[in-house]
């Protein structure tokens, strides 16, 4: 019985020889996840299953970035009732304001998470490890909260789709595109219960950025995990960070996949995802007229060093147009002091933008760039749903960060290449 | 364990940002999530809500985020059961562990109205439209699950 990459990677994490798709296991974590919004309801669940120990404190990680710095009196609790966790059980890895990322670009950048290993993370964003070859999928509280306390977690072992990348990007064409294409392929249900296994000669071309981007995003195609294929790329990534043992996995060459997807890269055009769902994708040309109030440039999905450079080269020596507010958020303290070391800050605070310390902030509409009644965001974020960015009323266009940007200086939805 | 109610009816791919919008996440007390459950879709929906009342939506819902504050606002309102054609994964993870009994029926999801009465039993599957005298099968709770529902929760039931 041949197994697919995820199937692989379980299987071992549940020391079973083989597993196949529908199967009920328990695996043991290497990692488990938690930030500021959904680590207090896990501690609470903790406390109430009458837990007195979490099964191994170099094997957690809690990451305050929904809402900090504290936006208001609530999310300070939140912050403090977590940050009191971390330090009663002396959590390892919690990053509190000052060395906290936003968590999914984090872990990777901090090498707390390689090839191999079997993640769980209350927040549905954990998927993005797949990038590395890891096996990571979002939870909520409760199964973070009994995962801190065993070290293990139960799974329904997944089917796969195979998304075949063919041949190279060409222009703007990002991780960003290719994703957003694929969610506009399959719908936001399209692997509903499945893994979205990543492969082709395409692969080999991607920077582990634009890996991480698309398998990010993998949970807005209804996935369970988005998981590619290890190689030079990386374990150059994973070199000096990650101190794990890198553990490689690969899918049996006659795996059995419910279906193939194949994406041309080299034909794609830079994508938008239209208001309200992220299956409602465009090429950038069809909506070119649409206006925008505000660009966010950030998040999980596009705050990293790649990203901010895409954004700085486009808003170099350029000014953000009337009206339009663009927020340039990095992911990461490192990322940040990045962008200043390279000249990049200097050049979105020119521009026009401002430039934040790193915070999820307004991609979920918590803080930093709320949207008013019947105001329009073009935005590198992840979910365009009804008043997700602020007001039901409001509209969020997912975008690259090569988009959003162009977008900024024109006010309107803009094709990069046409600048 | 059986469930009886009023249908508020929704449709295809309700995500976790209208069930609870993040605004409101600055919190994790169950009482003030359910005074925001459904509000960016329906505003009249905690005016409207009595308990044992059911959700009835399309395909996928819960999609999005991972926020267990879901299922804890739509429990919290007095939803006794919520059937759609089928759930996003981590919603349904997440609606098991806190024991918000949930089932997977498209054809139910289709055939119910808003406003019908509905009577659930968990342990035949068998959803019953009192309004049409319809009935529909869904597939009842393995007993792991039952016995976690039963219990209240994941966490409830560990303790037992």
């Amino acid at each position: 019985m041949s197994m697919t990459m995820t199937q692989k990677i379980l299987a071992a994490k549940a020391g079973l020889e083989k597993v196949e798709a529908g199967q009920l296991i328990e695996t043991k974590l290497d990692l488990v996840l938690g930030n500021d919004i959904t680590s207090p309801v896990a501690i609470n669940e903790f406390e109430k299953a009458g837990a007195d120990a979490v099964f191994d404190n170099t094997k957690i990680t809690l990451v305050l970035d929904h809402f900090v710095p504290n936006k208001d009196i609530k999310a300070a609790q939140q912050s403090k009732q977590t940050r009191q966790f971390a330090n009663k059980y002396d959590i390892l890895n919690f990053f509190d304001v000052g060395t906290m990322g936003i968590e999914h670009a984090l872990l990777p950048e901090k090498g707390l998470v390689g090839p191999g290993d079997c993640v769980i993370g209350a927040d549905s964003h954990t998927c993005t490890y797949g990038a590395l070859g890891a096996f990571s999928t979002g939870v909520g509280s409760t199964d973070m909260a009994a995962g801190m306390i065993t070290g293990k977690a139960w799974f329904k072992v997944p089917s796969a789709i195979r998304v075949v990348l063919k041949n190279q990007p060409t222009g703007f064409v990002s991780g960003k595109d290719m994703i957003l294409h694929l969610i506009g392929e399959i719908g936001v249900d399209g692997a509903l219960y499945q893994s979205l296994e990543f492969t082709g000669d395409g692969v080999a071309a991607l920077s582990m950025d634009d890996r991480f981007t698309i398998a990010n995003m993998a949970i807005e195609a209804g996935a369970k995990n988005g998981i590619f294929p290890v190689d030079e790329t990386t374990l150059e990534y994973c070199k000096g960070r990650y101190n794990g043992e890198i553990e490689i996995f690969e899918a049996d060459p006659d795996a059995e996949y419910t279906r193939t997807v194949e994406i041309d890269l080299a034909a794609l055009r830079p994508t938008v995802s239209m208001p309200h769902l992220p299956e409602n994708t465009r090429n950038i040309k069809e909506v070119a007229d649409v206006t925008i109030d505000q660009s966010v440039i950030g998040s999980c999905t596009n705050g990293r060093i790649s990203d901010m450079r895409v954004a700085a080269a486009i808003l170099k020596g350029r000014k953000v147009a009337k009206n339009v507010r663009c927020i340039v958020i990095p992911a990461t303290q490192a990322v940040y002091l990045q962008c200043i070391r390279e000249g990049l800050a200097e050049i979105f605070i020119e521009a026009g933008a401002v430039f934040s310390t790193p915070t999820c902030g307004p991609c979920l509409g918590g803080y930093m760039g709320i949207l008013a009644e019947g105001e329009r965001a073009v935005s590198t974020t992840n979910r365009n749903f009804v008043g997700r960015m602020g007001h039901p009323e409001s509209e969020v266009v997912l975008a690259s960060p090569a988009v959003a940007a162009a977008s900024a200086i024109t006010g309107r939805l803009t094709d990069p290449a046409t600048l | 364990m059986n469930a009886q109610g009023t249908v508020h009816k929704y449709g295809d791919d309700v995500n976790t940002d209208v069930i609870i919008p993040a605004r409101y996440l600055n919190t994790a007390y169950h009482q003030e999530l359910a005074a925001h459950c459904m509000e960016d879709i329906d505003r009249e929906f905690i005016h409207r809500v009595r308990p044992g009342d059911i959700i009835v939506a399309g395909k996928n819902f819960g999609c999005g985020s991972s926020r267990e504050h879901a299922p804890i606002a739509i429990k919290a309102s007095g939803v006794s059961c919520v059937i759609a054609a089928t759930f996003a994964r981590i919603f349904y993870r997440n609606a098991i562990n806190i024991g918000l009994p949930i089932l997977e029926c498209p054809e139910a999801a289709e055939g119910i109205a808003a406003g019908d009465r509905v009577s659930v039993d968990f342990d035949s599957g068998i959803i019953t439209d009192e309004a049409t005298g319809k009935t529909y099968q869904a597939h009842p709770f393995p007993e792991f699950i039952k016995k976690i529902i039963e219990a209240g929760g994941l966490m409830e039931s560990i303790r037992k």
